[in-house]
């Protein structure tokens, strides 16, 4: 039996009268690193400063163990939080910093002193004691902050994307010390970030959000591989996402044609969402496998190539160590293993063409003037592609919006 | 670029060189030697007469600075709290008195103040006992402090507007209450806003004669009257006022040395010296 530790029941915040939360309910176990993953303005901060005290939710409880402490104020509360800013006291030197918590609580010098010097060396900084903040890197200011909070003891450790700031293999580097120190000390993390790979790459458990509402609570592994609705296989990784009919048990049909699949319990004749990774699908021969398609672009990514495969109409993302032409027909060949069966959602429809990586591109092209010959033209997009469109840039697959420029318009084969 | 800059600089270069350095030097001159223009350490030698006068000056503004800081911080800090249409507001309120001639203000209070003046008659219809208020070192001070306290405010209002909302909950994070967060994090990270305020009012207060001739009546000489004595008075001297002058800029020089030590090197810069 799991022991929680934080318990939020019910939690409701609004800013300026927008809701944010609302009847938000989590359950955090002790001594796990668990990872709030959202893009922007999905809430998952408001989680942490609600679990830090800095925000009173308007309805709710939250609980330490069994004990209720909505009400508590920040500084009574066992917690400790990492800013994203590192928000170290430019005043005080780095010793000083990391002294303030116990300074305090009243604790003698000698101990302070044992205590800092201990911290610095878990967060190889040792010799820095009594350089000033504003000397400091920012990754050792980063450093500074993870002794600052730790020194205090604290039962949960809250981060607030706290690597943001860094370069990427900086951030690497403290991604495997935090997870590290997380081992070490045994004190449950509550990790914020909106970048997957970081949150797939450190936690125990990952907790997906999007609009306040929590999507997937799961391992890494169950997020990746078993995601619940087409907002997880999107956010998570590369998804290609399709209409289908689920016939029966471990029978789905998508793209034209029936498939044999690992999934079963939703019912005879039922829509669902299909997903199928990119690495997942094997090239093969045009005439050998059940789908086929033309190559629209090809886009070389190091470790393999991306290929955007246009299948009727849809959009196919294929990731293959072999190299194929644009122009090329190939076939796509899946194995039931490959195959991932979702109920529908709010959110199917919405992702898993890869016309465009990102809903602004959609948007973007969506304007007459950028049309040509093999474009559909508005009226025949099918109208949740159209309000996917519209929502924006709500979603990011991915920052660098790509190769495929001149194609637009997917359909989906139902 | 060097020579451009430099081409630049050159007004402010001469300016400063004609009508700043070429006067103090001036009055070195003057309070080293006497009538004749020969040298003399009579003048300096002279100034200790008025050690009282000094005395009472520092004191005077020292107590008028205090009552600033004490006064001042606490409405910075307010200022900096609320949200910024009313900061705004609460800006223009503070500097409003100073779009007012000095002058004028002063004279202001002065009818204010008088035996006969508007307070006293105040009292006297409801049936109090008149105060004697003009003409006292606590007139002085409330002068000094009416009209040199936006000096202060301003200063630490723009510190402590620049101290990161973060901070602050990092410190209430590790275990402060209110109290402790504003001892141990605001007060230390507005010192050079602290500094900037007492350096600001302190030099003005000490070395005013307009405010303690017209509020502190004859009782309350301070150095200020005492050089404009020299000058413009009837004690015509103005040897005698250069050495005067002399003394009180290196007194105020080693009060400025004192202060700056509280700002020592770890504290924040930026954002102190707003003028």
């Amino acid at each position: 039996m799991k022991n929680t530790i934080i318990s939020l029941k019910d939690i409701a915040v609004s800013y300026d009268g927008e809701q944010i939360l609302g009847g938000f309910n989590l359950e955090i176990h002790a001594g796990e690193f668990v990872t709030l993953l959202g893009p922007s303005g999905c809430g998952k901060t408001t989680v942490l400063r609600t679990i830090a005290g800095f925000i009173k939710p308007d309805a709710g409880d939250v609980f330490f163990y069994d004990k209720k402490i909505t009400a508590l104020p920040p500084h009574k509360r066992e917690v400790n939080t990492i800013f994203q800013k590192y928000a170290l006291f430019p005043h005080l030197n780095v010793y000083n910093n990391i002294a303030f918590g116990m300074r305090l609580k009243g604790r003698g010098e000698k101990e302070i002193k044992e205590t800092v010097q201990r911290m610095l060396a878990m967060v190889n900084l040792t010799g820095y004691a009594h350089r000033g903040v504003s000397q400091l890197s920012g990754g050792q200011q980063q450093r500074v902050a993870i002794a600052r909070a730790l020194a205090n003891e604290p039962k949960v450790l809250l981060l607030d994307e706290p690597l943001g700031a860094l370069d990427l293999k900086l951030r690497k580097d403290m991604q495997a010390e935090l997870k590290k120190i997380q081992q070490q000390t045994g004190i449950t993390f509550i990790f914020v970030t909106h970048d997957q790979e970081e949150a797939l790459s450190m936690s125990d458990t990952v907790v997906v959000m999007d609009g306040g509402v929590i999507q997937q609570i799961g391992s890494p592994t169950d997020i990746y591989n078993e995601p619940r609705n087409a907002f997880v296989a999107d956010f998570i990784g590369e998804s290609n996402i399709l209409d289908g009919i689920m016939q029966e048990d471990y029978s789905v049909r998508f793209a034209g044609h029936d498939f044999c699949c690992l999934d079963g319990g939703f019912g005879k004749n039922i829509p669902v969402d299909v997903v199928i990774r990119p690495e997942d699908i094997k090239v093969v021969e045009p005439d050998s496998a059940l789908i086929a398609g033309d190559v629209t672009a090809v886009t070389f990514k190091g470790v393999h190539y991306e290929i955007i495969v246009d299948v009727s109409g849809f959009k196919w993302m294929i990731q293959s160590t072999e190299c194929r032409k644009v122009g090329d027909r190939i076939g796509l060949a899946l194995t039931p293993n490959d195959i991932h069966v979702m109920k529908k959602s709010e959110y199917s429809g919405m992702y898993g063409d890869y016309s465009s990586f990102s809903d602004e591109m959609e948007e973007t092209n969506a304007l007459p003037d950028s049309m040509d010959d093999n474009r559909l033209t508005e009226q025949n997009v099918p109208p949740e592609r159209k309000a996917s469109a519209q929502k924006g840039a709500l979603n990011k697959k991915n920052p660098v919006s790509e190769p495929e420029a001149e194609e637009e318009g997917g359909v989906h084969e139902v | 670029m060097k020579s451009d800059s430099k081409l630049l600089s050159a007004p402010y270069t001469v300016w400063m060189t004609v009508f700043i350095v070429l006067p103090m030097l001036l009055v070195g001159y003057f309070a080293f030697t006497d009538k004749s223009g020969s040298f003399t350490m009579e003048n300096i030698l002279s100034v200790g007469q008025y050690s009282n006068v000094f005395l009472r000056s520092i004191w005077l503004g020292a107590v008028a600075t205090a009552v600033s800081l004490g006064l001042g911080y606490p409405l910075a800090y307010i200022i900096s709290k609320v949200n910024v249409r009313r900061q705004n507001i609460m800006v223009m309120l503070v500097m409003l008195p100073m779009w007012m001639n000095f002058l004028l203000r002063t004279y202001a209070w002065m009818t204010l103040l008088e035996d006969n003046g508007l307070i006293n008659s105040a009292l006297a219809a409801v049936g109090l006992p008149r105060v004697h208020m003009i003409n006292t070192a606590g007139a002085v001070v409330l002068g000094m402090v009416y009209n040199y306290i936006p000096y202060m405010i301003l200063p630490l209002y723009s510190v402590l507007t620049k101290i990161d909302r973060s901070v602050i909950e990092a410190a209430q994070d590790l275990g402060a209450n209110s109290r402790e967060v504003f001892w141990k994090v605001v007060v230390p990270m507005s010192m050079p806003g602290v500094i900037s305020g007492v350096t600001m009012v302190f030099v003005p207060a000490v070395s005013t004669f307009i405010i303690s001739k017209m509020l502190g009546g004859g009782g309350n000489l301070l150095i200020g009257d005492l050089i404009d004595m020299q000058f413009l008075g009837s004690a015509y001297n103005p040897n005698l006022g250069s050495a005067v002058s002399l003394v009180l800029m290196v007194i105020i020089l080693i009060c400025m040395g004192i202060m700056n030590q509280f700002d020592d090197g770890e504290a924040v810069d930026g954002g102190g010296m707003l003028i």
